[in-house]
């Protein structure tokens, strides 16, 4: 069920020339969130140039414990929908609003480029502008309110392609990874189903796992939600003391982030908050392959 | 009323010349605030001086369905005594973020006008509006009257706004907060419901994602007697459900959580009773994540559902047709396409009453599912409901013929939304366009009220459209059309059309100027990625000044092009709020 990153990316150049020859739009138009991208190549760059990379690297304007990434504002980073037009507050996940061209009008009338994004050769499959489907995706199509499609996106209903999910306790209900973190005594479980994208993920293992981030800093007995504010917690973070990574179902350690949410949930199996002083040297393997699949 | 009567003889025989209402003011007004239409009050209100002076002071709700078309101010000024509001703001993509951040639709300048005016303001409800934490607090502490706030597709605001909400309106009976874009910063805000508090009626909470905290909620459930409406969210489990339901058995609605949680054999049997003391339930939504094991502990509560809302419960064909064979009062359904052309046949052989049947794809973005509905689902549907007369659907395949069944099967639609997902897509049997299609649909459907079109679709359709859709009021268009004519045919036809939405079609300047004098008989008019540049949207704002043309232009297009364009009526004159992104012209 997990779609590779080769059929999406042999579409990326084209338009789908499918049975309906109807279509709009001029191919290679650009859209403008081509600049957002770009933010994330950047932050990749400076990853692979050897920095040290805490979360606060991964996204645009740091703050708060987010993976890879962000057009800042609240909107869920890479997969932030095309308008930046996010009127969803935090959790708009719409990965589904990306494009890779468009339909062209067959009598060749071409209207208005349609609105979509093309996606040329772009460095990282981190910028997940490639959604789960093969096809040229157009924005705000199907229409469907972006509740509903972030509700069901982050919890794909099972069909039969399931057995995917490694740790699944129950099957189609939920999809437990355990997650371990450096330092700590003991192992914690999470389900991934339960959360609708990234930012979710990260509040909930913050406050998880902030019992010992405090013990770490020395708070001694100090273990109470009220004494550490989120804001210290996250300070703590942006120290890039930790970097959260998974283990894929290849059995290598990924950095969390890069991918659609969706896929990320299909392929992780374990989770791991780790030094990262340890942690270098994870993302020159994760963007090989990345490029590997492009 | 026999010195009323005199009276009126005495001064009927004085004003016989005058020709004009005898009514005494206060009995006219009397009479005219049992009219509750908001369509009835404004044709009393032109039929004369007395009657609309008659109206204005006898209006309680006021509905506005474009917040631009008129400002507070004037509201105020007509309607002295409003208790309760409705305001709609954005245009209806915006639900599909074709609409820029920042458009506006904010509430806070109608808050301040409505403070000073309205002081015993009871309801507000909004739809895609702006509104923030601020505005919530300002709305809480300036009304102390304040009853019901409803926010459906709003954005701008966090818990923390609820939080003032619940702190501050002592009188709350109703807070319905729907597919928002909320910022949920956790789940305290339950919590400032304060102790004393008991007149809830109505609690939707449905769309937050945190954790609430639950022992406010049982507690705040054990004592609002009056609760008749309760949606949880995900976060709340089978076994907090249950608990809930205990003290509250006299539900009408309700929302499940989770509906995964494991069970025991106790736990089960504990949920399935106490579901089966609900004997008023009527409406059914929620059930996140359901499993099939759990759903028969509904069945017993199923008996006099009307409204069943599975839109995000993914069950197999197998498990609903089980579950709607407890369920022979239902007269709304909504699914998700798991279900399947099978579990539709279900729903034609369980559900003689259904009227409303809405079908949501799973996986809408992926074309490599093969699962889903197809038209022989919608068939199957229309056979064994001939009062369906609402139906959204969602599919990958249809054909003309089918659809031309299914209105011979079902000739009552009011609203008919077919969304065949991949744009431009033509009947997969013949190859041929969708035209007969949505010919049959307006030519059978007298009624129809609304129609979303998709497919393959020449102007032929709406030539259709336009000579047989009397009644339509609202039309959507996507990917479709292939000339001006197209569009003009709509305008020149459908009388009673109030709202146009077009999308990615090659419509142009001349279809859109053809409608000229059209636009002020409707409410809006939305076309974007079409053929429309930004000179015929000057022609227009020029020719029609009481309409305001809005321009919204996306980065690197071309100068002359109209990217997205909004036509609307307003007596209040262009907008002074919108952004830079959007150019009133």
């Amino acid at each position: 069920m997990e779609k590779s990153y080769d059929d999406t990316n042999t579409e990326k150049s084209g338009l789908r020339l499918k049975d309906t020859e109807l279509r709009l739009g001029l191919p290679g138009s650009e859209s403008p969130e081509r600049e957002e991208h770009d933010q994330n190549v950047l932050s990749l760059k400076s990853f692979v140039s050897g920095a040290k990379r805490g979360f606060s690297d991964a996204l645009d304007g740091g703050g708060k414990w987010v993976f890879s990434g962000g057009s800042g504002g609240g909107s869920e980073g890479l997969f932030s929908p095309r308008r930046g037009g996010n009127n969803n507050g935090g959790n708009d996940l719409s990965g589904s609003d990306s494009g890779l061209g468009g339909p062209v009008l067959k009598d060749g009338v071409a209207p208005k480029p349609l609105v979509v994004q093309e996606k040329k050769s772009q460095v990282a499959a981190g910028n997940g502008n490639t959604a789960p489907a093969s096809k040229a995706q157009v924005v705000g199509w199907p229409p469907i309110r972006s509740f509903r499609k972030n509700t069901m996106a982050s919890h794909p209903p099972k069909n039969d392609n399931d057995d995917d999910n490694a740790e699944a306790k129950f099957g189609s209900g939920c999809l437990y990874v355990k997650v371990s973190m450096d330092g700590a005594p003991y192992l914690r479980k999470v389900d991934l189903k339960i959360y609708g994208g990234y930012k979710e993920l990260s509040s909930a293992l913050e406050k998880m796992f902030s019992c010992f981030t405090i013990g770490q800093c020395g708070s001694h007995g100090v273990s109470s939600r009220d004494v550490l504010s989120e804001s210290r917690l996250i300070d703590l973070l942006h120290g890039s003391e930790y970097v959260l990574t998974y283990e894929d179902k290849d059995g290598d350690w990924m950095l969390v982030g890069d991918v659609p949410w969706e896929m990320f949930t299909n392929c992780c199996k374990r989770l791991r908050i780790m030094k990262s002083t340890e942690a270098i040297g994870l993302a020159p393997r994760a963007m090989e392959k990345c490029k590997t699949r492009t | 009323m026999g010195s009323y009567s005199s009276e009126l003889k005495r001064s009927k025989d004085s004003d016989e010349s005058a020709r004009r209402s005898s009514f005494p003011d206060e009995v006219l007004e009397r009479v005219l605030s049992l009219l509750k239409s908001h369509r009835d009050r404004s044709s009393v209100s032109l039929v004369c001086k007395d009657w609309y002076n008659a109206e204005r002071w006898s209006r309680t709700h006021v509905f506005i369905g474009n917040c631009y078309s008129v400002s507070p101010e004037i509201v105020a000024r007509r309607f002295p005594r409003i208790r309760s509001v409705t305001l709609k703001g954005k245009p209806r993509f915006s639900d599909f973020n074709l609409v820029p951040e920042n458009w506006g639709a904010d509430i806070h300048a109608w808050l301040v006008v409505f403070a000073a005016k309205y002081p015993f303001l009871e309801e507000l409800r909004l739809k895609r509006m702006a509104i923030s934490d601020e505005s919530l607090e300002f709305l809480a502490i300036s009304f102390p009257n304040f009853k019901a706030l409803s926010l459906l597709s709003c954005d701008g605001f966090s818990t923390n706004g609820l939080a003032a909400i619940a702190t501050h309106c002592k009188n709350l009976t109703e807070l319905d907060i729907q597919e928002n874009g909320i910022d949920d910063k956790g789940g305290s805000w339950l919590s400032c419901f304060p102790e004393s508090f008991t007149s809830l009626e109505v609690l939707n909470f449905a769309n937050l994602t945190s954790d609430i905290n639950f022992d406010a909620l049982e507690k705040l459930v054990g004592r609002c007697k009056s609760m008749r409406v309760l949606k949880l969210n995900r976060s709340v489990s089978l076994e907090q459900l249950q608990r809930l339901l205990v003290s509250a058995p006299q539900l009408a609605e309700l929302g499940t959580g989770s509906f995964s949680q494991e069970l025991t054999i106790h736990e089960y049997e504990d949920l399935e009773s106490t579901l089966s003391n609900c004997k008023n339930m009527h409406t059914l939504s929620g059930l996140w994540d359901a499993k099939g094991i759990y759903l028969p502990a509904l069945y017993p509560a199923c008996s006099h559902l009307t409204f069943l809302n599975l839109s995000y419960a993914a069950l197999q064909s197998v498990e609903l047709a089980k579950l709607l064979a407890h369920c022979p009062r239902l007269k709304r359904l909504w699914v998700l396409d798991t279900v399947e052309d099978k579990g539709l046949e279900a729903v034609g052989l369980n559900c003689p009453l259904l009227e409303e049947l809405r079908v949501f794809p799973a996986d809408p973005f992926d074309d490599e599912i093969v699962h889903g509905v197809t038209e022989a689902g919608f068939v199957a549907v229309s056979f064994g409901c001939p009062r369906l007369h609402y139906v959204l659907y969602f599919c990958r395949q249809m054909t003309n013929a089918a659809v031309a069944t299914i209105v011979q099967n079902c000739p009552d639609f009011t609203h008919f939304r077919l969304c065949i997902m991949n744009p431009g897509q033509p009947d997969y049997l013949t190859n041929e366009p969708m035209d007969e299609a949505f010919g049959a649909v307006v030519k059978t459907c007298t009624k129809l009220q609304r129609l979303s079109v998709s497919g393959l679709l020449t102007d032929l359709t709406f030539e259709y459209i336009g000579r047989y859709a009397k009644n339509l009021e609202t039309l959507s268009v996507a990917f479709a059309g292939r000339s001006d004519w197209g569009m003009q045919c709509v305008l020149g036809g459908c009388p009673k059309l109030r709202k146009l939405e077009i999308r990615d079609c090659p419509f142009g300047n001349a279809a859109l100027l053809s409608g000229l004098e059209k636009y002020e008989s409707m409410r809006s008019l939305w076309m974007s990625a079409c053929n429309v540049t930004m000179n015929g949207c000057r022609l227009l704002a020029r020719e029609m000044p009481r309409l305001n043309v809005e321009v919204m232009k996306e980065d690197g297009s071309d100068d002359s092009q109209a990217d997205k364009v909004y036509v609307y009526r307003s007596i209040a004159g262009p907008r002074r709020d919108a952004p830079p992104s959007v150019l009133t012209l």
